[in-house]
Parts: C-alpha cells; structure tokens; sequence
C-alpha cells in the first residue's frame, strides 16, 4: 500500500466543481435538475460520511454480535427495496418476508463460506471483510430478487386466464405456473448474467477500480474481484430461486388454486 | 302409476346417488343451497348479468376457496386431489386461456382429438395454428375440445356458444347431447334463451343471492 494516495476533504471537495457545473447548465437550459442534483449530491455526501464513521466504530469494536446486527439491519433495508419495486406485492408480512428472507439466507450462506473459507478473515467475523462483502452481495441479490418477483407477480396477474385454464384441465399448480416460474427465474438471473459478460470489457466494477487506485496489483484487484463476482452470482442465483418458488407456492394454495386476492391490490 | 317392473328400476335409481350433488354452497355473490344434477342430465344455470353463475361454476370446480359441499357420484371432493376432481369435473371459462403459442401444444392427444376437432369445423393443419391469430370463436370451439378430451363426468359450461354462429353452434350442441346420452351431467350457463330451452329441461335461477332447487323435474 505504500504508494497509496491520501485525499483531503479539499481534493473531494474540488470533484464536485463538474458537479456544479452541471448544476448551472440545468439553471440556464431551464431544465430544472439543479434542485434534485443539489439534494441528492448532498444526501449522499451525509449518507457516505456517516457509513465511513459508522464502519470505522465497528471495525474497532469487532464485536460478532453488532456485526451481526448491522447485518440484519442491511438485509431489512435491502427487504424493504425489493418490496416497493414491485407493483403487486404478495400481501401482508410474507410480501416482506419472501424477499428479505430469501436474500438474507442465501447472502449469509455465501458470506459465511467466503469469510470462513476464502478470505480466512480472523475472527471470522471481523466486520471489516464481513459488512462490505455482504454489502455487495445484498445489492445485486436485491436487484435479482426484485425482478424476479415483480415478473412472476406480474404474470400471474395477466395470465391469469392461461393459468386457470390449465388448472381446470386438472395441471397441478407448479405445472400451470411453471412457463411462469421460468420466466421469473430467468429475468431475475439476467442482471448477473449481463454483469459477467460485461465487466472488464464494458467496465471496470467500483471495488477492482477502488483497489487498483489504492495500490493493489491489477492482477490482485482482479483476483478478488473474481471471486466478488462468484459469490455474487451464487447468492443472487439462490436468492431468486427461493423467493420466486415460496412466492408460487404462496400464490397458490393446497387444493391448487390459483390466489391473486394473496396479492396487494394495485392502486 | 308406472309399472310395477318400473318401480324396482326406480327403486335402484333412487338408491344411487345423483352424479353432481351440491349443498350450501357460498360464493361472494350467492348460495347454492341444493343442487342436484343425475347422470345425463343437463341444467341451465340463468339469473341476471352480474348474479355469480360464473362464480357458481368456479366454485364446483374449486378453481375458488368456497365453503360448501360439492360431491361426485356421492364423493366427497375434498376426498380427491384437487387435479384430480377437476379432471373429473370439467369447467369451461367463458374466456378460455391459452399457455403456449401454437394450438396443438395445447392437446395432450393430438390423435384422439382429430375427429373431435374435425367436428367442430377445423381440418388437421389446426395444430399449427397460433393462438394469436385465433379469432374469438375459434378459441371457443377449440377450448371446447379441450376440454371434451379429457372426458369429465360432469361438465361445467360457461357461455360455450356465446361467440359462436349458427351453424358452430348446432355442432356444440350435438356434441353436448352426445356426452348427455353417455351419462355426463352438465351445468349449463347461457344468456341464450332459446338454447336454455333446446337443451335443459330443469332450469335453475339465482334469486335474490340464492340457488334452491327441488330436485325434481317439471
């Protein structure tokens, strides 16, 4: 790390310059950004700040419990997320739980055999591997689950006909859902599908960049970015496969009934 | 009176129980208190648009959760896998739903179907067909096939000729008078009033929220 580069709050402070530019370019076009860029701007100025103080506390208190806290905490916000982006949401606390639970389960499974296994963190829990790491996997699982949901939530309200045709014709639920189910599955998949594909020709992702800047080894960066990538595809692939299966298997019930009043009627 | 021979015919037939037996049955719109529809028999289902006859078919076909009891040849449906009672208790949407492009992925047994199909006016190249250029009636007759091919004992048909002209119409029919005479019961719902009449001789109407049904024949 020695050739790492030390920023002031004065080089971070000069980075926003194009950022005001930009501001007076809306004010001048009339195109009315300049607000909304200057809120957002200044929200996630707060919002870093404080993470890097927070993040910073835990580190030095490596406590495996408040680590585990936090955890939560980012799984019930990255919950909340997949629920508000999807327009019918299975109703009540399993429209929550479905996504959060799913998510949480699959990301803490891969957290643990990465931490425990691959990045032989000690303690295991040390917050410092942890909490980024299950940052990253939760926020593409997150994006995953999300589509994956809204796609099967929307099918089951549009092909509603379709579905109950075959359920008439004597199909149990799975087999009348299953071009939906699919569908879901694979729209879920596709964002980590197209991120493979993409990255490195298209894009450098944040973490290789961010670690290549402060010093690592191109072909380091890339090692660790690597298994990023594993672990995110694994835990998202999980993810959507469990919430898109509990949420048919909510959508429907015992006597194979399709049941869209399970779901939050649109407004 | 009838004859003394006919009585123990009728005697055995009052023994068994009707094909398609429902008591205090709840859908959100109505309650079928008592109906009961024999082997070969048909009814027409009428009332006013909006009345639940539709919701009345779901509900013996259990497509939606109702409380109730809806038996089969004195067999509880509760007793069977839902697939399998609705494999017996056929129910045809009056908008009937298509999963997958082409026509004949649609059909289970495309062989066994052919002159079924052949009857109500299409030639073999139907399998081919998308279901996207399907006209109205054309998914009317071809949903009706469907449906006949896995031949229920009981038939649930909901509007089966409304977007259908006269001449689809008679092959529907006749094909509904031949599963009678093979013993199916069948639950008519049609807003065609000269149908109602050619086909049922028990009608049943949704008064006021509730179904009740003597039993008998007029």
């Amino acid at each position: 790390m020695s050739d790492y580069v030390q920023l002031t709050y004065g080089h971070v402070a000069m980075a926003a310059i194009f950022l005001c530019l930009n501001g007076a370019i809306s004010i001048a076009l009339g195109l009315g950004l300049a607000k909304k860029l200057a809120i957002s701007a200044v929200r996630m100025a707060i919002q870093l700040v404080l993470v890097g103080l927070i993040l910073k506390t835990l580190f030095d208190i490596s406590s495996p419990w408040l680590t585990l806290a936090v955890a939560l905490i980012m799984g019930a916000v990255a919950g909340r997320e997949v629920l508000s982006r999807q327009e019918t949401p299975v109703a009540g606390l399993w429209g929550y739980g479905i996504g959060t639970g799913a998510m949480v389960l699959s990301g803490g499974i891969v957290l643990i055999f990465a931490l425990t296994l691959q990045i032989d963190a000690d303690p295991w829990y040390s917050p410092r591997y942890a909490l980024p790491l299950f940052g990253m996997i939760l926020g593409n699982a997150m994006t995953g689950v999300a589509l994956g949901l809204e796609t099967l939530t929307r099918a089951a309200r549009r092909e509603r006909p379709a579905i109950e045709a075959r359920l008439a014709l004597g199909a149990t639920r799975w087999e009348a859902l299953r071009p939906f189910t699919r569908q879901a599955l694979a729209t879920g998949f596709m964002p980590s599908i197209n991120a493979m594909a993409a990255t490195g020709v298209v894009s450098l992702p944040g973490m290789m960049t961010g670690q290549i800047l402060a010093g690592i080894a191109p072909t380091e960066a890339v090692k660790y970015q690597l298994m990023i990538m594993f672990l995110i595809a694994g835990s998202t692939g999980m993810g959507v496969l469990l919430s898109v299966l509990i949420s048919t298997w909510r959508l429907t019930d015992t006597r194979h009934r399709l049941r869209l009043d399970r779901l939050t009627r649109s407004t | 009176m009838p004859a003394p021979s006919g009585r123990a015919d009728a005697a055995a037939e009052a023994q068994r129980p009707p094909r398609l037996s429902v008591r205090g049955l709840k859908t959100h719109t109505a309650t079928v208190e008592r109906l009961d529809v024999a082997a070969g028999e048909i009814v027409a289902l009428t009332g006013p648009s909006g009345s639940g006859k539709s919701l009345i078919l779901r509900a013996i076909a259990d497509l939606d959760p109702a409380p109730g009891t809806v038996l089969l040849d004195g067999t509880d449906r509760n007793a069977m896998p839902a697939p399998d009672w609705r494999r017996k208790v056929g129910y045809l949407a009056a908008e009937t739903g298509w999963w997958a492009e082409r026509v004949g992925a649609h059909f289970a047994d495309r062989a066994a179907t052919a002159p079924l199909v052949a009857r109500l006016g299409f030639d073999d190249g139907v399998w081919d067909w998308e279901i996207a250029r399907l006209s109205t009636g054309e998914k009317q007759r071809l949903g009706f096939a469907r449906l006949l091919a896995g031949a229920p004992q009981v038939l649930l048909l909901d509007e089966p000729t409304g977007a259908l002209d006269p001449e689809a119409t008679t092959s529907v029919e006749a094909l509904i008078e031949e599963r009678l005479a093979d013993g199916v019961a069948i639950i008519l719902v049609t807003h065609d009033a000269d149908q109602a009449a050619r086909l049922a001789r028990r009608h049943v109407t949704i008064q006021g929220g509730r179904v009740a049904d003597a039993g008998g024949t007029p």
